[in-house]
């Protein structure tokens, strides 16, 4: 499948998760900020993901949970330097370096962009 | 009222699908305010209904090992009503079942008509969760009661549903 296939199926899987227009699925889109996803809709992206490219995807691969519960991996609510190596490990289809710019925390949930869901697809499809 | 909005299991087969009967009565007070003069099944009932029965599908799954909670409702379209004396039969599909949860399909129909479908997104929670006191417990798919509905709601001749 190619990447452009992918970003397709990614993107009606998201309307359909949503409930948002095709046009708001912008590749750059944030699932929170800009496309008003809550906690609950990622575990039905995760679900409709594996039903649309027949893969399985394993809990917290593709949205890890609890990534700053580690208090040793934030200070003064930035991720520290350790945080952002952990960041890195569990999520290599995220765009840590742009968050590594401006580490607050709060900052988080914007790495979790369309992106970032057809990279670990990609990556997910090319390792199976 | 007791919260049941499905009488019987008709069908059972365990993590894959279910059939519930429901059957609606003009005894049950809120159809004679849905509407006055014209007394059609509330779609939000028919909504708790579909959930029974998916959430007692992905719940038998797991030996009811977790509470299972409506947690999403991504789509429902009703495309007509139901009305006393019709017989609304929900059948519901597992369509994906993780640790975290599970997610259905699931049709109204009465005879060959189908009054509504809808997709019922479900997780689990368990006593444990630090979460647990937070989530009010109008919330739960089921109680233990709800589930004597697998027991008792046979048929009249003892007979088990069919597909178990």
């Amino acid at each position: 499948m190619s990447r452009d296939e992918i970003i397709e199926k990614v993107k009606e899987t998201l309307v359909d998760a949503l409930g948002v227009d095709d046009d708001e699925v912008t590749e750059a889109a944030t699932l929170v900020d800009d496309l008003g996803a809550e906690s609950i809709d990622f575990l039905d992206i995760v679900f409709r993901l594996e039903k649309n490219f027949s893969i399985k995807i394993p809990r917290g691969e593709l949205f890890p949970e609890n990534l700053t519960a580690d208090a040793s991996l934030v200070a003064d609510g930035q991720v520290t330097k350790d945080g952002i190596a952990a960041l890195r490990q569990k999520m290599p289809h995220a765009d840590v370096d742009a968050f590594a710019e401006d580490p607050r925390v709060e900052n988080i949930q914007g790495m979790f962009t369309v992106t970032m869901i057809v990279n670990f697809i990609e990556n997910k499809l090319n390792a199976g | 009222m007791r919260w049941f909005w499905i009488d019987r299991f008709t069908e059972f087969e365990s993590g894959k699908y279910a059939k519930a009967v429901k059957n609606v009565s003009l005894a049950e007070e809120h159809l004679h305010d849905h509407f006055p003069g014209f007394a059609i099944m509330p779609g939000s009932l028919m909504i708790e209904g579909m959930a029974q029965t998916g959430g007692i599908l992905l719940g038998e799954l797991n030996q009811f090992k977790h509470i299972v909670i409506l947690a999403k409702v991504p789509k429902v379209t009703f495309h007509s009503w139901a009305v006393p004396g019709d017989s609304i039969i929900y059948t519901a599909t597992l369509t994906n079942v993780g640790e975290e949860g599970g997610s259905t399909e699931i049709t109204a129909h009465v005879g060959d008509r189908l009054v509504a479908e809808a997709e019922i997104m479900f997780v689990h929670l368990d006593q444990k969760d630090p979460q647990f006191g937070a989530i009010d417990q109008k919330n739960f798919v089921f109680s233990m009661n709800l589930l004597g509905i697998l027991d008792v709601g046979q048929a009249g001749d003892g007979s088990e549903p069919a597909g178990e």
